[in-house]
């Protein structure tokens, strides 16, 4: 039942990652400034992009959750946060090795967007130990949507707050309308957003399938008095 | 049915009396203020604080003590069941919610009123600036009362409560942090108290009271459901 559409969503992904990688190398202009290094730009903003987008729509999952208390929208949330969690470490190593080449530290701490990112990343991190330390499945379902929804609001507060503190040495390169992005960089950054995003929406519609088919494993053994295996699978939520 | 102006009046009284009577978290959180700023003095190998550093020892401090605080604010709630009594009372439940942010306002006020005399006394030689670091205090407190009880309400029902109230809270009230202390820094100067950017922090420390305080009346009856 979720699996449907996985494979032609799993084939575009492959192809527009392979156009992508094939437009960075071989079409994108090299950057006057800082040459070859500068194309981790394609690969690090659209991860962080997508990962901020994901952490939001994981607190609009969880407004319908509490809104409609079907538990699937609880899970939809759950697993949006957490691909967006693991997207979030890519970022942080992708902006590292670019900080390291560009700028010769692996972090700064007078940047605002950095430092904004490392607090989201750090607060969803929490996400877990919080929702796990809850037994009740329905009441870790009900707050850990609280969470998702507070954490949802408290993202734009945060970057902006940050952004006020300090001066910027961090490219604003979409400051100013249509960025300083000569055309053939913004075809191909548009090109890699795409690319991260289909990644992203594949990625979380694997995880549900795959927990709706270990539910529904779960659910068969259950049925047919057999052992399961594995207690501590059953704290993460479960798609039925 | 009670009005909701009668069951938040009734709630706060209920707190602060059973506060005055056993007097659990203030003084600890006060006690806790003042060894942290000798530890600081030791720390920082200094008697004169302005500035940046200044600003840092002062809403470090009071964020750990308000930590203190928000992990009991629930804990009699929980155990003495007053939830239970919430659910029951034909009341709004989000009238819980405001009445123990009050409540949790009140304490960090008094705490301001202990801690930062004696902050000032040990470390501050120009005392220009705190009129209006009241200010900022102030509005600090309702943004920190907000977070904290919607994470307190969260944590009390946890396995790992105390653990939990510090990791998630943390993160949360950066942004506080962030623009209280960008406004405490220039009171505290070196040269006498300035307001560089102070309207600015203001309205961040607004913003975000207006945003927490909303967010957390809203998902608090979700809360409540058993």
């Amino acid at each position: 039942m979720y699996g449907k559409g996985l494979r032609p969503l799993s084939i575009a992904t492959v192809a527009m990652l392979a156009l992508s990688l094939s437009l960075v190398f071989f079409y994108a202009p090299l950057d006057g400034d800082q040459g070859f290094i500068q194309k981790i730009f394609y690969l690090h903003v659209p991860l962080a992009i997508v990962a901020l987008v994901g952490f939001v729509v994981g607190g609009v999952f969880a407004i319908a959750h509490l809104r409609t208390n079907n538990r699937k929208w609880d899970a939809y949330s759950y697993v949006a946060i957490h691909m967006s969690v693991i997207f979030g470490v890519a970022v942080l190593v992708t902006g590292s090795i670019w900080a390291k080449a560009s700028w010769g530290h692996w972090w700064v701490w007078d940047e605002p967007t950095l430092v904004s990112f490392l607090i989201v990343f750090l607060m969803y991190a929490t996400y877990y130990p919080f929702r796990y330390a809850i037994e009740d499945p329905e009441r870790q379902a009900r707050y850990a949507s609280v969470f998702a929804i507070t954490a949802g609001a408290f993202v734009p507060l945060n970057f902006m707050a940050v952004r006020m503190a300090q001066s910027l040495v961090h490219p604003r390169t979409f400051g100013t309308a249509n960025g300083g992005l000569p055309g053939e960089m913004m075809l191909v950054f548009l090109c890699c957003l795409a690319t991260m995003a289909l990644l992203w929406v594949t990625l979380v519609k694997f995880e549900l399938t795959a927990k709706s088919a270990s539910g529904q494993v779960k659910r068969l053994r259950r049925a047919l008095d057999a052992p399961t295996p594995g207690a501590a699978s059953r704290i993460a939520p479960e798609v039925s | 049915m009670t009005s909701s102006r009668a069951a938040f009046a009734a709630i706060l009284a209920k707190d602060l009396r059973s506060e005055l009577r056993t007097l659990q978290s203030l003084p600890a959180m006060a006690l806790f203020s003042v060894t942290t700023f000798v530890i600081f003095r030791f720390g920082l190998d200094r008697t004169q604080l302005s500035g940046s550093l200044a600003a840092g020892v002062l809403w470090a401090t009071l964020l750990f003590a308000a930590v203190l605080g928000i992990n009991r604010l629930f804990v009699a709630e929980r155990e003495e069941g007053g939830f239970d009594a919430i659910r029951l009372a034909p009341i709004d439940r989000s009238v819980l919610f405001s009445a123990k942010a009050a409540a949790l306002v009140i304490y960090l006020l008094a705490l301001e009123l202990i801690a930062v005399p004696i902050f000032a006394l040990f470390f501050l030689h120009d005392l220009g600036g705190l009129l209006p670091l009241a200010l900022i205090l102030l509005l600090a407190d309702l943004g920190l009362a907000a977070t904290g009880t919607l994470i307190s309400s969260m944590a009390v029902n946890s396995r790992a409560r105390d653990l939990l109230v510090p990791l998630v809270l943390l993160p949360l009230v950066v942004p506080l942090m962030i623009a209280a202390t960008g406004a405490t820094e220039p009171l505290l100067a070196l040269g006498g108290p300035g307001y560089h950017r102070f309207g600015t922090w203001l309205m961040v420390l607004g913003l975000y009271d207006l945003i927490f305080g909303l967010v957390g009346y809203a998902v608090f009856d979700f809360l409540l459901e058993d």
